[in-house]
């Protein structure tokens, strides 16, 4: 009895993973997602068809996914991560190859009837790579310069790869979500310091292998009134969206910006814009706020793991989750300049959702599988 | 139990401690977001509900119906019908370029108008649309609308061109109209002349009453898109067309003086001339022809480059209303004027005695007589029956210059007349100081004998000399040329007022003698058997006048070239002359002589001889003028259609 209750812990039954997963947290995705079927009926001119419809179904697809995700060992996927990582890194740089024959930004692997974006499953597999290689670590070996270079190579690849479709938007969250992974797995923090310091000494080289629309992008965004009716068009007209809906907003189905078009993406990239023109303030505050919720779950998640794998799993979903929300909506406010980057579960688009609900099944799955042994593989 | 492995412990805790710094940052970096919201939604939200208003609603003028010209009779001069026209809206001129290269595919714009297209949208402000192209066929609107899914910002306007249905007949006293230019727009601040559509006066009465003309602006605020496709219509204020007008032209006398005048040309290399019917007591201007005319409704639609230099390379230059621009040396018919001064000043009385023996010397320069063999005493109606050049070479010199002067401006010379139409010329009236500031030279006696008969640094218009037999023929008052009969705003009666038998204008305090005895000299022009014009006793058809219908008249003939010694003593005769160079022939008239109502003055440009050419030009568009009484008479005036 002891000897079993020491070598393991005792497998725990089906009914116990139903009870484990955080249905709260699935009905605060429930809501976001509500949500976004909402701003897109609107943004449809109050129809269903084209998107509104869509996005909820593929919302119930990727809520079986995501719980089929969470009831798999944890000791799956680390044994899948790097396999998982290669894999993305091909389909990287075949979406690079597709591109350059097919001219301009190539983001977008179609198979079959499939589309597919290699940069999301980047995003999760590096997650995974990481977590499992600082799960192999201990606390000494993690704050070392030298072992921290793998980590770094393991990030800067899918960054450098998505750089050149051009993708700003993925491989500043592919880079940053890494740093704050690195960052809980115990980098000395002179590291981060360093790295900050090359990055802003960089800064005038990258602009300079910029595309054009991207220093363009940049440059409005430091300074959106320079070109009103060109480059910054997009933020000056979002901007207009969201200050006009003043704290209660112009109510459903009457935003003026979004339903004369004035507003550019709407359903995709702006749609953060095209709610909270309807619902004011208080809309925005409430949206914010569930996926405020959505953070303090994954933490909770994160604190809670036995192993490490666990915690950085969830802390690395957390995170990517984070900059999701971060860079669209202080995109859309005019904070940050505009990058490609939606909104989880409320813009229109399929491979988005899917990626963040396959992540959220991670993240639930590490709290499904708190307390399980994970080798420690090397 | 073991739960943890070893050393596992250790990077929990910092695992822990380092995540909650990191959710501390992201909790952070959301509150800075809710401040962001706060900012743009709380602070701000006022500027931005505004932008997004002026995003949202368009407000867009509605051009009102031009007013519409009648002649006295109300038959139309000027008429509105309509022009469908392609418009394109854009912002900005954002995306245009793609549908204009459409456009241009179904329309064949070509590439001037695409530029043109371009840089105004560009230019406009809040989706104000441009016109693409105008009068547009069945066939080319139905095609524009077929392709409408492709064309965002096309859409098809109805709007008015201006059509004239007299053409050139009436072209110098309607005028046309044209684009707004900006010499328009100084002065006034009429945001409907900010429309492409919109149409202004350019020339004639077009001009003169554009500001009755144009009506008030309407407007309707509408709800655009982002391409500028019209949503809805959120309110609407109908404008106010333009006044209708009645102008104090009688089309079918204009008509006869326009055919009357051409007869008389009809062998001459170039045809060009004026007549002017004036009423002597209201000043209403029966009928202004400048030969020859041009078609207004060319402009209306929009003039070709070739075309517009056709008009202007015309020798006999259609563009220009001779009747108020031309100006020429007035000759003989200038006489009446001098004689008045004369009389009036005291140089002369009734029975003053002159004599002309063929020329008379000044220095060693011989002024010399028409007549050659000299026309032996004349006294004053002697002297304009016979338009005797001695008498008045010396009537000019015992008056002076000064006294002539004073005549000749009660009179109308030298001066732009209370007419209104644009481009009318004052003509010379020479002076001392005039000579002396245009050619720092003093004023000669040989001046005065030149100004005497019309003639040397002296000028006037057509018109001029109509005003002047109207103040001769009316008693000396100072009766004005006029060309609006009536107006009134679209929904009201527009009618001719009743006729007026006494004139309203003030008295030019000559002496109603005088005016007697320069009013028999220009009977005896036609009513007697020396008279300069005597032939014009007899109409037409070589039959006596009427009495009722006698009339009064002076012939002038006046020199373009100077005539050399050397062509008098060859006997070079005006016909041997280029065109360019022959004398212009005038006559000026008045009638009935009982009791005068019109007068009418006569222009032909190079028609050598003003009795023989102008004259019975002037016989015949006096009489018929009689015959009809324009002026008495108002139960010609009938309401067209369109009014």
């Amino acid at each position: 009895m002891t000897s079993l209750s020491l070598g393991a812990p005792a497998a725990i039954g089906f009914g116990e993973k139903i009870w484990r997963i955080n249905w709260g947290l699935v009905l605060v995705l429930t809501l976001i997602a509500g949500i976004g079927s909402v701003a897109l009926y609107s943004a449809a001119g109050g129809h269903f068809e084209p998107w509104a419809a869509k996005h909820a179904m593929r919302y119930g697809i990727a809520l079986g996914l995501m719980l089929v995700v969470a009831l798999v060992h944890p000791k799956v996927w680390l044994s899948l991560a790097w396999p998982l990582y290669i894999a993305s890194l091909l389909l990287l740089v075949a979406v690079d190859i597709a591109g350059k024959i097919g001219m301009g930004a190539q983001r977008w692997l179609v198979i079959g009837p499939m589309q597919i974006q290699p940069s999301e499953i980047a995003k999760v597999a590096v997650i995974l790579v990481l977590a499992r290689y600082y799960h192999g670590l201990n606390r000494e070996q993690a704050g070392r310069f030298l072992y921290t270079l793998p980590p770094l190579v393991v990030i800067l690849a899918p960054v450098g790869l998505v750089m050149v479709q051009p993708d700003l938007g993925t491989a500043m969250m592919v880079m940053l979500g890494g740093a704050a992974l690195l960052f809980v797995a115990g980098v000395r923090l002179w590291m981060f310091l360093g790295a900050a310091v090359c990055a802003v000494g960089c800064l005038p080289v990258a602009l300079s292998f910029m595309h054009e629309y991207q220093r363009k992008r940049v440059l409005t965004f430091l300074d959106p009134d320079r070109d009103p009716l060109g480059a910054g068009y997009h933020i000056t007209q979002s901007k207009i969206a969201i200050g006009s809906g003043g704290l209660f907003g112009k109510g459903f189905l009457h935003g003026t910006q979004s339903s004369l078009n004035f507003l550019p993406e709407k359903q995709t990239d702006f749609i953060f814009t095209t709610f909270v023109e309807e619902w004011g303030m208080v809309g925005a505050c409430v949206l914010l706020a569930l996926f405020a919720l959505v953070l303090i779950w994954g933490f909770s998640i994160a604190l809670r793991s036995q192993h490490h794998f666990g915690r950085l799993v969830a802390l690395g979903v957390t995170a990517m989750m984070f900059l999701y929300v971060f860079i669209n909506t202080a995109m859309v406010m005019g904070l940050l300049p505009v990058v490609g980057v939606p909104l989880p579960l409320v813009s229109n688009g399929g491979t988005a959702m899917v990626s963040v609900m396959f992540a959220c099944g991670l993240m639930v799955g590490v709290n499904v599988y708190r307390d399980a042994q994970l080798p420690l593989a090397r | 139990m073991i739960r943890f492995r070893k050393g596992d412990g250790e990077r929990s805790g910092l695992f822990t401690r380092r995540a909650l710094l990191l959710g501390g940052t992201q909790l952070t970096l959301m509150s800075a977001l809710a401040g962001r919201l706060y900012q743009l939604q709380i602070l701000e939200s006022q500027r931005f509900s505004t932008l997004a208003e002026e995003n949202r609603v368009n407000v867009r003028l509605l051009a009102p119906a031009r007013g519409l010209i009648f002649d006295r009779t109300g038959q139309p001069l000027a008429i509105n019908r309509n022009n469908f026209r392609v418009m394109l809206a854009s912002d900005r001129g954002r995306g245009a370029e793609v549908v204009i290269e459409r456009l241009d595919q179904i329309l064949n714009l070509g590439e001037a108008d695409r530029g043109r297209l371009l840089r105004e949208l560009r230019r406009s402000r809040n989706f104000q649309p441009a016109v693409v192209r105008e009068n547009l066929g069945w066939e080319e609107v139905s095609r524009i609308e077929f392709n409408a899914p492709d064309l965002p910002g096309v859409f098809i306007d109805i709007g008015q061109t201006r059509d004239y249905p007299d053409g050139d007949l009436t072209s110098h006293i309607v005028g046309y109209t044209g684009r707004v230019s900006d010499d328009d727009l100084a002065g006034r601040d009429d945001p409907l002349l900010q429309l492409p559509t919109m149409r202004f006066g350019k020339k004639g009465v077009e001009r003169s009453l554009e500001d009755d003309l144009r009506g008030k602006a309407g407007a309707v605020q509408v709800e655009v898109n982002a391409v500028g496709r019209i949503v809805r219509e959120l309110d609407r204020t109908e404008g106010q067309p333009g006044d209708n007008v009645l102008l104090t032209i009688d089309l079918d006398l204009q008509r006869f003086a326009n055919d009357r005048l051409q007869a008389q040309q009809a062998n001459s290399e170039h045809k060009s001339g004026t007549v002017v019917v004036m009423d002597i007591v209201t000043g209403d201007i029966l009928a202004m022809v400048s030969e020859p005319g041009f078609d207004p409704n060319v402009f209306a639609r929009g003039i070709s480059q070739t075309e517009w230099k056709e008009l202007l390379d015309d020798p006999a230059h259609p563009l220009n209303n001779k009747a108020i621009a031309g100006v020429y040396p007035p000759g003989s018919t200038y006489k009446v004027a001098v004689a008045l001064a004369a009389l009036e000043s005291g140089a002369i009385d009734a029975g003053t005695i002159l004599s002309c023996p063929g020329f008379i010397e000044l220095g060693n320069i011989k002024f010399h007589c028409w007549w050659k063999g000299g026309h032996g005493g004349l006294n004053v109606v002697g002297g304009i029956s016979n338009s005797c050049d001695c008498f008045f070479y010396q009537a000019a010199q015992r008056t002076g210059v000064d006294k002539i002067g004073e005549m000749a401006a009660k009179l109308g010379f030298g001066q732009v007349s209370a007419l209104g139409l644009p481009g009318e010329a004052p003509g010379n009236q020479p002076s001392r100081s005039w000579k002396q500031d245009k050619y720092s030279v003093p004023w000669q006696q040989g001046d005065t004998f030149n100004l005497g008969i019309g003639q040397g640094y002296m000028t006037a218009t057509p018109l001029q000399l109509a005003i002047m037999t109207a103040r001769i023929a009316n008693g000396g008052y100072d009766v004005q040329p006029n060309l609006l009969l009536a107006k009134a705003a679209p929904r009201e009666e527009l009618a001719p007022p009743s006729p007026r038998l006494k004139t309203s204008a003030s008295s030019l305090r000559i002496d109603p003698r005088h005016i007697a005895l320069v009013q028999e000299g220009m009977n005896q022009v036609i009513n007697s058997p020396s008279g300069t014009a005597a032939q014009l006793r007899l109409d037409a058809d070589n039959k006596p006048i009427d009495p009722a219908f006698h009339f009064a008249a002076k012939t002038g003939t006046a020199q373009v070239k100077r005539i050399t010694e050397r062509e008098r003593a060859m006997g070079i005769t005006q016909e041997q002359l280029p065109w360019h160079l022959r004398h212009h022939a005038l006559f000026v008239c008045f009638g009935p002589i009982d009791n005068p109502r019109y007068a009418c003055a006569v222009v032909v440009e190079h028609g050598m001889a003003g009795g023989a050419t102008a004259g019975p030009i002037g016989r015949d568009v006096l009489l018929e003028t009689m015959k009809r009484d324009p002026s008495r008479r108002v139960d010609r005036f009938r309401k067209t259609a369109s009014l």
